[in-house]
């Protein structure tokens, strides 16, 4: 005999995790499908947890969740290729609980949050893949999965199963995906004792520092490197757009080699033991890029929805908020005892368009045009800002009126005056 | 028919780590997997269920996590599953744990007979191969180990006919039941679960017994204190300072590659060419 639940989540990432939990704490009969060993065991390690997002669904996450450093400074650099320019902010405000932002191993934070989910009371099945949608003419009826005597129905499918929803894509959701839409990130944890990491970057306690890096170290590619604290590592990774590596003919693996072995981020590394490199895909496709959400039985969330703010590095926070939407919407239809259908679904659509996660999609619609039109972002302007630093800070007898007129042609002629207004104008009118 | 199969939790290997800067195991993150010897002997039990039908129970001693690795068996399809678990067997070596394990056969017993006991050949963590032998002595089972092949069962009978790899060939013994099975690793290959098992073992309440509910009074033999052997040191030994060598050959002929490499094995270790020779 076939099994019948009430919602099937396929998926044990944030935003499954946030769905399934949500539904079960309501009472509704959930059975969630995990193709990995483990729930984190697919999931690249170290990662930021936004509080907020989790907090909404687990209000006392911080006493039992496997956290490693809340974050206190954030470092923002453009580098070029010996040197960098940057921005720092640290605030002992961040050091006050209850904290805001905090690094995570995702292997050992998925499983933490999947225990919560099955002591919520859903049913959760491991190494188990979704490989099919179970449809009813245009309805969505369950799932086929792939082991023998494997069909599973439901009233609503959630699909949380991560990027490049092959699930979507095989029932006609939405289109392959475009590689001008997903990064390509590559990242390796390097292990090294706590009081290294304390000293190297100023920390006591379980503080922590985020540094964000852009520039020369993608090579005009569009991207970001970025580097985390964790309480006895230290995550490192830099990803640009799978278009971007597919045309400029490097690989990830050379690409992270080159950034750690820049001069201003081989000392924060040294001495430390390099234990996993991981690589996975990021959509980054932003607002534009973002496909039917629900329909007849269905809804999606997370990444597989495109639901990430690159700009940001915001992912699993989108994530959870869409998965706790779902789960929301469906939560409020059965007790109305709606059906889910595409019309009832709408909600869903509603809820996120009236919150943060719509909101900053949007604001930032055309930042990914831009600067993928632009690579002078990435290589041009990250070598003047720091030549300009360069001529400014070094004594050398010149007096620096001098040395202003020799930025600014400087400027002038790698990029003529209209460009470097249309840049700013364009950026402007992309963050406003 | 109704077989025991007697299984351990333990870490994964292949995925262990030592810590750099402390040079300990870390074991946190290390995922924890069924033996994978013992996965040859539940398969192996599970055919036999297949072909005569019958019960498999599944049992472990371990620690109170080691209830997923029961689990994982229930989804490959035993029937029950026993943990034994109490702070009491900590510490335990190969003699208290075959006592506490035929101990709790011996109660499974009472609820139906045992015609069959499997054990891995040995675990990946341990690699003494001694438990499963330990559990025959102590129930007086007979017993197969590195059981390549089992060829057939006749249960009025109450006979076994196995294929045994031994030294010098294979040996095609035939015993009574009950008995106590070890197989050797790559002697089959485990079922991928069904759906119908998936759900069973995600919804299984997996049976926990404490050293009363397993039959032990004597806490004399169970734990540390049931468990003569002395761990009088662990240490990762040091890499020898050899190194590699790169022999030119003559020509890529392979004739030529394998004389120039016995040549050099040879002179190298005059013994093992006399050995030969004598043979
Ligand atoms: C290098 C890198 C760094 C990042 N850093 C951050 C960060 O610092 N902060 C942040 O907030 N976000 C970050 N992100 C983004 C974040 O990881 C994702 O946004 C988030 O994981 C999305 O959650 P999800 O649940 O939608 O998908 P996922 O976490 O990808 O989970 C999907 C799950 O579905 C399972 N699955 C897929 N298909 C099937 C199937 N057919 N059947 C069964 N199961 C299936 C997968 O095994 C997986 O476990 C980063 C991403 C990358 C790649």
């Amino acid at each position: 005999m076939a099994e019948k639940f009430d919602v099937i989540v396929v998926g044990a990432g944030p935003s499954g995790n946030a769905a399934a939990y949500t539904l079960a704490k309501s009472g509704l009969k959930v059975l969630q499908l995990e193709r990995g060993e483990y729930p984190g065991s697919k999931n690249v390690q170290g990662a930021i947890l936004y509080a907020d997002a989790l907090e909404r669904i687990i209000p006392d996450f911080r006493d039992e969740a496997p956290l490693e450093r809340h974050i206190i400074e954030q470092r923002m650099w453009v580098l070029d290729d010996a040197s960098f320019i940057g921005a720092h902010y640290r605030s002992d405000d961040f050091n006050k609980p209850p904290y805001n932002r905090y690094t995570i191993i995702r292997a050992q934070f998925d499983k933490w949050f999947s225990e919560k989910v099955q002591q919520a009371g859903a049913l959760v099945i491991c190494e188990t893949t979704v490989t099919e949608l179970l449809m009813d003419d245009k309805k969505v009826v369950g799932v086929q999965t792939d082991r023998m005597g494997g069909s599973i129905y439901a009233d609503v499918v959630i699909l949380a199963d991560g990027v490049n929803s092959l699930l979507a894509k095989k029932a006609g959701f939405h289109a392959e995906i475009d590689p001008a839409n997903v990064a390509l990130a590559v990242k390796e944890i390097h292990f090294m004792p706590q009081e290294t990491i304390e000293a190297r970057f100023n920390l006591q306690g379980e503080a922590g520092v985020v540094i964000e890096m852009a520039g020369k170290i993608t090579r005009g590619m569009m991207g970001t490197g970025f580097l985390y604290t964790n309480k006895e590592s230290l995550t490192v990774g830099v990803g640009c757009m799978l278009s971007d590596f597919k045309t400029q003919k490097i690989t990830p693996y050379q690409l992270l080699e080159d950034m750690k072995a820049h001069p201003s981020i081989a000392p924060l590394l040294e001495g430390g033991e390099m234990k996993e490199y991981t690589a996975h895909l990021i959509p980054e496709g932003g607002y534009k890029a973002i496909p039917k959400l629900y329909g007849e039985g269905w809804m999606i969330a997370g990444d597989a929805a495109m639901l990430v703010n690159a700009m940001h590095r915001e992912g699993s926070n989108l994530a959870m908020t869409s998965g706790c939407f779902a789960a929301e919407t469906i939560i409020e239809l059965m007790n109305e005892q709606k059906p889910c259908s595409t019309k009832n679904l709408a909600r869903y659509q509603q809820k996120l368009n009236d919150s943060f996660v719509m909101k900053d999609l949007k604001k930032y619609q055309n930042m990914p045009g831009i600067f993928h039109a632009n690579s002078q972002f990435f290589t041009a302007y990250p070598e003047m800002l720091n030549q300009a630093a360069h001529r400014m800070l070094k004594v050398d007898g010149i007096d620096k009126k001098s040395k202003e007129k020799a930025i600014l042609a400087d400027f002038r002629q790698r990029r003529s005056l209209f460009g470097l207004m249309s840049d700013a104008f364009k950026l402007w009118r992309a963050f406003e | 028919m109704h077989i025991v199969v007697c299984i351990k939790q333990v870490p994964d290997s292949a995925q262990i780590r030592v810590h750099p800067v402390t040079n300990t195991i870390m074991r946190q993150g290390v995922p924890a997997i069924v033996n994978p010897y013992d996965l040859f002997s539940l398969e192996a039990a599970l055919r036999l269920k297949d072909v005569h039908g019958g019960r498999i129970t599944v049992i472990s001693m371990g620690p109170p996590q080691a209830e997923i690795a029961l689990k994982k068996c229930i989804a490959y399809g035993a029937d029950e599953a026993i943990l034994v678990t109490d702070r009491a067997f900590a510490g335990a070596d190969t003699l208290a744990t075959s006592f506490a394990l035929a101990q709790a056969i011996r109660q499974i017993e009472k609820d139906m007979k045992v015609d069959m006991v499997f054990a891995g050949k040995q675990t990946i963590d341990g690699d003494t191969a001694q438990v499963g032998p330990g559990i025959a002595k102590r129930l007086n089972l007979q017993l197969l180990t590195y059981v390549a092949q089992i060829d057939a069962i006749d249960l009025e009978k109450n006979t076994i006919q196995v294929r045994r790899r031994a030294e010098n060939g294979v040996q095609v013994l035939q015993t009574r039941l009950p008995c106590l099975i070890t197989m050797l690793e790559g002697s089959n290959d485990m079922r991928y679960a069904t759906m119908e098992n998936m759900f069973r073992a995600a919804r299984y309440a997996t049976k926990i017994w404490n050293k009363d509910a397993a039959g032990i009074e004597d806490v004399n033999k169970i734990g540390l204190k049931g468990s003569p052997t002395l761990v009088s040191k662990v240490f990762a030994p040091k890499p020898l300072a050899r190194r590699a060598d790169i022999i030119d050959t003559e020509s890529n002929d392979p004739r030529d590659i394998a004389l120039t490499l016995v040549n050099k094995l040879f002179t190298q270790h005059p013994k093992l060419h006399d050995s030969l020779r004598s043979h």
